[in-house]
């Protein structure tokens, strides 16, 4: 069981720097030109909807990852 | 960095020894007053005043005016803010029961200061990887991580001792990350957390004298998060926070909804007739931290606690590798 959270706590470290690598690599660089003085806004809007898309996948992976690590644990 | 030792010291010994020394009055006067609760986990009806609050306050804010003596730096004026903020919203909660709403609502309040003192960055540092700058969703992030931290370290208080000794290992951990990423100042800053959580274990632990409350647990939880963000730890603070967000992510999944523990409906752990704490395989309690720590079998409370500690350690060992890997990039 104690092996099983030790787990759980090391792949949402893992997860947690593979979200940054995507941070950093997809939303740093990401900029808009089409649109005059509204290119930051619609950038950041951008940003926003890419990094909720990114917590939502790391809820869920986390969901799966859970069920799988503790299915044998999990009666309840 | 010489120069930081004197106030450093100064600030730790005024954190540790105001509330060693107040918690015992303040026990007293809850005691007359009758502000005392059963503490569930024991055989015999055994009554424990709370909240330890004011103690963990007075001396954060003490201790911090020591630091702006020397130091006069505007965040360290944010910290004592963020953090007397969330005190009054959790003592507002120990006095009256307040709905599931109230307490994320007010803290990301709590969080005004930060910002009107503009002491944040709006860049998010990640190992390996470097920075990322995101300007309007950073603020977003100010107002989500106190609510964040102070509910995590209120939900992990469930056990004598658990929420104070993770505190301690937590904010040591995160000092310690400070000063590997160099920035002294927020790190002196951050240490009177730990030594007001440590001089409160000292009463908090198994079996407890006192329970911290809403007000002491929001009071060490958000002062956490303002920390991280001043210090521009925010990754760092989470991994080092792992075993409560861990806690609040199996609560919330399994719940599905923002609310109080009292509301919740099911008993996720009830008792052995040697008075152990057992997991019960009740499908509408809740998947919590201890739950999943008991499912191998009754524990008593102590090895309970024990085994929150060691995950905090753990947890607190990848805060500091991720501290030295920030300074590597690809």
């Amino acid at each position: 069981m104690k092996f099983g959270l030790f787990g759980f706590l090391f792949a949402m470290w893992i997860l947690i720097l593979l979200g940054g690598g995507i941070m950093v690599t997809i939303l740093g660089p990401f900029t808009i030109q089409q649109f005059g003085e509204f290119n930051w806004m619609i950038a950041s809007g951008v940003k926003v909807i890419i990094a909720l898309v990114l917590v939502i996948a790391w809820i869920l992976i986390l969901l799966k990852l859970k069920n799988q690590i503790f299915r044998k644990e999990l009666k309840f | 960095m010489i120069e930081l030792i004197i106030p450093a010291i100064i600030s730790c010994i005024t954190a540790f020894f105001i509330v060693f020394f107040m918690t015992p009055p303040l026990i007293k006067f809850l005691e007359k007053r009758n502000f005392a609760v059963k503490d569930m986990n024991k055989k015999e009806d055994v009554m424990v005043v709370r909240p330890g609050g004011p103690a963990l306050i007075a001396g954060i804010i003490v201790s911090e005016l020591v630091l702006y003596a020397f130091l006069q730096l505007n965040e360290i004026l944010v910290i004592i803010i963020t953090t007397s903020a969330a005190f009054v919203i959790g003592y507002v909660d120990d006095r009256k029961v307040m709905g599931g709403w109230f307490k994320p609502v007010t803290l990301a309040v709590a969080a005004i200061p930060i910002i009107a003192f503009g002491t944040y960055d709006t860049g998010l540092s990640f190992p390996l990887f470097g920075m990322v700058q995101i300007p309007v969703l950073y603020i977003a992030l100010i107002f989500f991580m106190i609510p964040i931290t102070g509910n995590t370290i209120n939900s992990i208080d469930v056990l004598n001792g658990v929420a104070s000794g993770f505190m301690v290992i937590a904010s040591f951990s995160l000092s310690i990350c400070l000063f590997i990423v160099q920035n002294y100042e927020i790190a002196i800053v951050s240490l009177p957390l730990g030594f007001v959580s440590l001089a409160f274990y000292k009463y908090h632990k198994i079996p407890s004298k006192i329970f911290p409350g809403d007000s002491g647990a929001l009071t060490l939880g958000a002062m956490y998060g303002a920390i991280a963000i001043v210090g521009g730890v925010e990754i760092i603070a989470a991994v080092a926070l792992l075993p409560a967000v861990i806690n609040s992510f199996l609560f919330l999944s399994s719940v599905k909804k923002i609310v109080e523990h009292r509301q919740v409906k099911g008993t996720p752990v009830d008792h052995t007739d040697d008075f152990r704490l057992r997991a019960t395989n009740d499908k509408s309690a809740p998947v919590t931290l201890v739950r999943l720590i008991l499912a191998g079998g009754p524990l008593s409370e102590k090895q309970v606690g024990f085994a929150i500690f060691k995950l905090a350690i753990f947890s607190g060992i990848l805060a500091i590798i991720t501290a030295f890997m920030m300074g590597v990039t690809f």
